[in-house]
C-alpha cells in the first residue's frame, strides 16, 4: 500500500442554505479542498450523499456534480451508507489512491436536507432503518437512539444530565467553529427544558437537519511533497470501515457499538496505534447518547464509562481526550452526507495546527469516527502529523 | 407509504407471526431469512412465534413519521419473546407511557399499526400490551 | 347430530368514558341518563383498534377455548358488523389471515343493522348442521358511530364475540337447540352511504321495532321449542341502552337473575353487532352443564334472530383458557375524556 496525505480541505458554512442547490454547495465545497491542495486536476472524484433522490430529487450525482466542476470525463462514484457516506467515500477514495489506481482524489460530501418537510426529512433519514421490520412500527431515528441510551442509563447508570452534558460541551465547541450551523450557549438545564422527542432525548440531545458540503483532497505523499505546501504532513495511517446488523433486534448487547468498535479495532490495527496516543478525535454525536457510546467502543473510556469523562471534563477542548473540537454533528449541523468528510476536515486543521480559538494545542495524532443507521455501518480513520 | 403488494408480501410474518426455524440450528429467525446467520443453513420450517414476553429496551417517540401521527405519542419497545426471538413493536393501551419499563411483561394483540391517510390501506400487524 | 358451540372468546377494549363526560359536553342532563337509560359508562376503541382487530383476538380467544380446533379445517367465517373498517375490502379475509383458516374456507362481510353478528352465527351453525363444513366462525363486532350530542353518543360502544361451531360431540360446549328469525320492514334507525353517524326514529325506536320484534322473535322460538321463560337458566336480549334488555326480558316473563349476567349494556355501552353476542360470552364464563339459555339479537330494520342453547360439561374446562368477558368489562380500564374520546373516533376534523 502507498502512504496517503491530506493535502486540502474545503468547507462551507453549515445551516439551512435555502438561497444555495445542493450543485452549489457542493461546488463551492469542492472549490475550496482544490484551491486549498493547489491542484487543478485530480483523477477521481468520491463523493458521500445519503439521499439526494428523497431529499432533493436528484440521483446520479457522479456525472451531475463532475460535469459542474468542468471535470466531465473524470471518473466519478457517489457512494452511500447511510449517515456514514462521507467517512465511506474518504475510505473508497483511501483504496483508490493506497492502491494505486489514483494518485490524486477529490473527497467530497454533501446533503440538501431543507427542500422537503419535517415530516418527509425524518422519512428520508429513516430509511437508514431496517423499514420492514423497525420503520414499519413508526421508529424514528432519534427513537431508535432514545432505545439505545434507555440500555445504557440502566446498564450504567448513565443520566440524563450526563447526556446533557455533551451537548453543553459541543455547543461551547460550536461557538468557535466558524461553519457551524448554531452558534449557541446551552446550559444542562436548557437541554434537560427542551422538547421531548423520543425518551430520554429532548431536542437538544439531537443533532439538526442542515444542508451542507465538504471535502478533501488527498494524494500520494510523493505528490505531497511535490505541492511543496509549508503545513506539516499528515497522512491518512489507519482506515477502518465495518458493519452491525441493521436492526436493533438482532444485536446481543445494545448498550455497545459493536460496529463502530471493529471499524477502530481495523484503523488503529493499521495505523499501529492505541487509542491512549490519540489526541484529538470527531465522533459521530448525532444525539448525544451517541457520543457516549461511541467513546466507548473507540476505546476512549471502558464501557460504561463515556457519560462519568463528559462529566469530568475528560472530552472538553482542553481536556484529556479532547472530543468533537468542531461542535460536533450537534452545534456544527448534521449534513448527512457531508459529515463524515468534515470530520476529516477537522482532524486535518487541527494537525495542521489552523484550528484558531478551537485548536487542541500540540495535536499530532487524530481519529474520526462516521456512522450509518444505529450503528449499522461505521468507519474510523486515523491521521497523523508525518515525522 | 407502504405499497399494497409489500404490505401483502409481509401478511404471514405481520398477521400471524410466522418465523422461520432453521433445520441446521434451530435458530428462530424472524423475519425469515434465505440463510441462516448462524449456521449459514438454507432450510427452514414455518414456526409461529409466541405471543408472550418482555421489554429489552422501550421509547416514547413525540414526533412520529407521516401514518403515525394520529398514534402520538408513540410508545415502542424492543419485546424479547418467551423464545428468545426479539422483536420491534408499538405498545398500545398504556394509560400513561411512563408505564413502560424495562423488563415490563407484555403480550401481543392483534392491532392497526399504521394507516395510509383516510382513503389509503390500513396496515395491520401486532402490538405489545401489558402482559 | 347435534351441533353447538366449540369455542367461544370475546374482546372489549379497554379505554372507557363515563356517561357524565359526554353529558357535560351537551349540556344534557348526566341523571337522567343513568336513570332512564341505564348508562354508566361504555368503551371506546383504541386509535389501533377496529372491528377486524376486536375480530381477531375475540377469534383467537374462541380458538383457545376449543381445545385445539385446527383453524385451516375452518370451512366457513363470517364477521357481521356496521363498522367495517373498509367501504369496499372484506374484514373477514383479513380475520382468516390472521387467525390461519385461509385458503380453503367460504368468507362473508354481513351487514344488518346490530344484528348482522347473529346473522354470522345462523350461517355458521347451519352450514356444520348441513354437513357443509366441519368448523365455522360468526363473528359479532363494531366500533359504533353515534353522532355527537345525539342519544346513541351515550351508548355507542365497541366489542367483539366470536363462536366456533362445530359437531363433533367431544367439544361441544352449548348444543344448539333451536333458532328462530322474525324479520319486516321497520325503519327504525339508518344510515345511507357515505354519511359518518346513523338517524333513528326517536321513540318509533322502541314499541314498534325493538320491542315489538325482540319480544315476537323471543315468543317465536320459545313456541317453536316448546319452552317457557322459566326453563332457562339465562336470556339475553339486544342491548341498545341499560333499560330496553331489562324491560323487554321481564315482560317476557324472565326474572332479574335470569337477565343479569349477560347483561353488560350500563358499563360496555351498545356494542351493536357485537351486543347481544358479547353478553352471551358472559353468560358461557359463569353457565352451568345442562344449563338452558336463550340468546335474541335485534337489528333495526328490523329483525331479530334467536337461538336457544344447552350448555354442556366441557364448558367447566374450556372457559378458563381465555379472558372472560366480565374480567375484560371490569378490569384495567382506561378512562378518557371526552376530547380524547373525540380524537379516536374521529369526530375532529383534521387537515387534508
Amino acid at each position: 500500500m502507498r502512504d496517503v496525505a491530506v493535502v486540502g480541505i474545503g468547507m462551507i458554512d453549515f445551516g439551512e442554505l435555502w438561497e444555495k442547490s445542493l450543485r452549489t454547495m457542493w461546488a463551492e465545497a469542492a472549490l475550496a479542498a482544490l484551491t486549498d491542495a493547489g491542484v487543478d486536476s485530480v483523477d477521481m472524484v468520491t463523493i458521500g450523499c445519503m439521499s439526494p433522490g428523497l431529499f432533493a430529487g436528484q440521483e446520479h450525482l457522479a456525472s451531475l456534480l463532475a460535469d459542474e466542476l468542468g471535470m466531465a470525463g473524470v471518473p466519478a462514484a457517489r457512494v452511500e451508507s447511510a449517515c456514514a457516506s462521507g467517512g465511506l467515500a474518504l475510505r473508497m477514495a483511501f483504496a483508490e489512491v493506497a492502491g494505486g489506481l489514483s494518485d490524486t482524489v477529490l473527497v467530497t460530501g454533501v446533503e440538501k436536507m431543507t427542500d422537503v418537510d419535517g415530516a418527509d426529512a425524518t422519512f428520508a433519514l429513516g430509511t437508514a432503518a431496517d423499514q420492514e421490520w423497525e420503520g414499519f412500527h413508526g421508529i424514528t431515528f432519534p427513537g431508535l437512539y432514545a432505545m439505545l441510551a434507555q440500555v445504557h442509563m440502566q446498564r450504567h447508570g448513565t443520566t440524563s444530565e450526563q447526556l446533557a452534558a455533551v451537548a453543553v460541551k459541543n455547543h461551547a465547541n460550536g461557538l468557535l467553529n466558524p461553519h457551524a450551523q448554531y452558534h449557541l450557549k446551552v446550559s444542562v438545564e436548557d437541554v434537560l427544558a427542551s422538547t421531548m422527542v423520543a425518551d430520554p432525548l429532548h431536542l437538544l440531545d439531537c443533532s439538526p437537519v442542515t444542508d451542507g458540503a465538504a471535502a478533501l483532497v488527498i494524494t500520494t505523499v510523493e505528490r505531497a511533497r511535490e505541492l511543496g505546501s509549508e503545513r506539516p504532513m499528515v497522512k491518512i495511517t489507519g482506515s477502518g470501515l465495518a458493519t452491525d446488523t441493521m436492526a436493533l433486534a438482532n444485536r446481543n448487547d445494545l448498550s455497545q457499538l459493536d460496529g463502530v468498535r471493529l471499524a477502530a479495532e481495523r484503523a488503529y490495527a493499521m495505523a499501529g496505534r492505541k487509542p491512549e496516543e490519540l489526541h484529538v478525535v470527531e465522533v459521530h454525536d448525532c444525539f448525544t447518547i451517541a457520543e457516549i457510546m461511541t467513546t466507548e467502543a473507540i476505546g476512549l473510556f471502558d464501557p460504561g464509562f463515556g457519560a462519568s469523562a463528559v462529566d469530568k471534563g475528560l472530552t472538553s477542548l482542553h481536556g484529556k481526550i479532547p472530543v468533537n473540537p468542531s461542535g460536533g454533528l450537534k452545534s456544527k449541523g448534521h449534513p448527512v452526507g457531508a459529515t463524515g468528510v468534515a470530520q476529516v476536515a477537522e482532524i486535518a486543521t487541527q494537525l495542521w495546527g489552523e484550528a484558531g480559538q478551537r485548536q487542541v494545542e500540540g495535536a499530532t495524532i487524530g481519529l474520526a469516527q462516521n456512522m450509518g443507521g444505529s450503528g449499522g455501518s461505521s468507519t474510523v480513520h486515523i491521521l497523523e502529523v508525518a515525522s | 407509504m407502504i405499497s399494497p403488494a409489500r404490505s401483502w408480501r409481509e401478511f404471514p410474518q405481520r398477521y400471524r407471526l410466522e418465523a422461520a426455524r432453521c433445520e441446521g440450528c434451530e435458530k428462530v429467525l424472524y423475519p425469515p431469512r434465505v440463510v441462516c446467520p448462524d449456521c449459514g443453513g438454507c432450510t427452514f420450517e414455518t414456526t409461529p412465534l409466541p405471543r408472550e414476553g418482555k421489554v429489552v429496551t422501550f421509547t416514547v417517540v413525540r414526533v412520529p413519521p407521516a401514518g403515525y401521527t394520529e398514534q402520538s405519542p408513540l410508545p415502542i419497545a424492543l419485546v424479547e419473546l418467551t423464545n428468545g426471538v426479539k422483536v420491534m413493536m408499538q405498545v398500545g393501551d398504556l394509560a400513561d407511557p411512563e408505564e413502560l419499563e424495562i423488563g415490563m411483561p407484555v403480550r401481543l394483540e392483534f392491532r392497526r399499526v399504521a394507516w395510509d391517510g383516510e382513503a389509503g390501506l390500513i396496515f395491520y400487524g401486532h402490538k405489545a400490551v401489558k402482559g | 347430530m347435534s351441533v353447538g358451540i366449540v369455542g367461544y372468546g370475546a374482546f372489549i377494549p379497554r379505554r372507557r368514558i363515563k356517561l357524565e363526560e359526554i353529558a357535560k359536553v351537551w349540556g344534557a342532563d348526566a341523571p337522567s341518563y343513568r336513570k332512564g337509560l341505564q348508562l354508566h359508562e361504555k368503551s371506546v376503541p383504541g386509535a389501533d383498534e377496529d372491528t377486524v382487530t376486536m375480530s381477531v383476538e375475540a377469534t383467537r380467544n374462541a380458538l383457545a377455548r376449543s381445545g385445539g380446533v385446527d383453524p385451516e379445517e375452518i370451512g366457513a367465517l363470517y364477521v357481521g358488523s356496521e363498522s367495517h373498517p373498509y367501504a369496499v375490502k372484506p374484514s373477514g379475509t383479513i380475520v382468516a389471515e390472521a387467525i390461519g383458516a385461509t385458503p380453503a374456507l367460504h368468507i362473508a362481510d354481513l351487514e344488518f343493522a346490530c344484528k348482522a353478528g347473529t346473522e354470522g352465527l345462523f350461517l355458521a351453525q347451519a352450514l356444520v348442521k348441513a354437513g357443509e363444513v366441519k368448523y365455522a366462525v360468526g363473528i359479532g363486532a363494531d366500533t359504533s358511530q353515534g353522532a355527537p350530542g345525539d342519544a346513541l353518543e351515550y351508548s355507542a360502544a365497541a366489542g367483539a364475540a366470536a363462536f366456533i361451531f362445530g359437531n363433533d360431540e367431544d367439544r361441544i360446549l352449548a348444543e344448539v337447540v333451536d333458532t328462530y328469525s322474525w324479520t319486516t320492514d321497520t325503519p327504525d334507525f339508518w344510515r345511507r352511504e357515505y354519511m359518518h353517524y346513523p338517524r333513528h326514529g326517536s321513540r318509533f325506536t322502541g314499541e314498534p321495532a325493538y320491542f315489538r320484534t325482540t319480544m315476537s322473535s323471543a315468543r317465536g322460538i320459545m313456541e317453536k321449542a316448546g319452552l317457557e321463560p322459566g326453563e332457562f337458566a339465562h336470556a339475553i336480549f339486544h342491548q341498545p341502552n341499560g333499560k330496553f334488555p331489562m324491560r323487554v326480558g321481564k315482560k317476557l316473563g324472565f326474572t332479574q337473575e335470569q337477565l343479569e349476567t349477560g347483561w353488560l349494556s350500563p358499563w360496555l355501552g351498545n356494542t351493536y353487532s357485537g351486543a347481544s353476542p358479547i353478553g352471551f360470552t358472559a353468560v358461557l364464563d359463569i353457565a352451568q352443564p345442562e344449563d338452558l339459555v336463550l340468546l335474541t339479537s335485534f337489528g333495526s330494520g328490523a329483525g331479530s334472530d334467536s337461538f336457544v342453547f344447552r350448555v354442556k360439561e366441557r364448558i367447566e374446562v374450556a372457559r378458563d383458557r381465555a379472558a372472560k368477558t366480565r374480567e375484560q368489562l371490569d378490569e384495567n380500564q382506561i378512562y378518557v375524556d371526552y376530547g380524547t374520546y373525540a380524537k379516536l373516533r374521529g369526530k375532529i376534523r383534521m387537515a387534508e
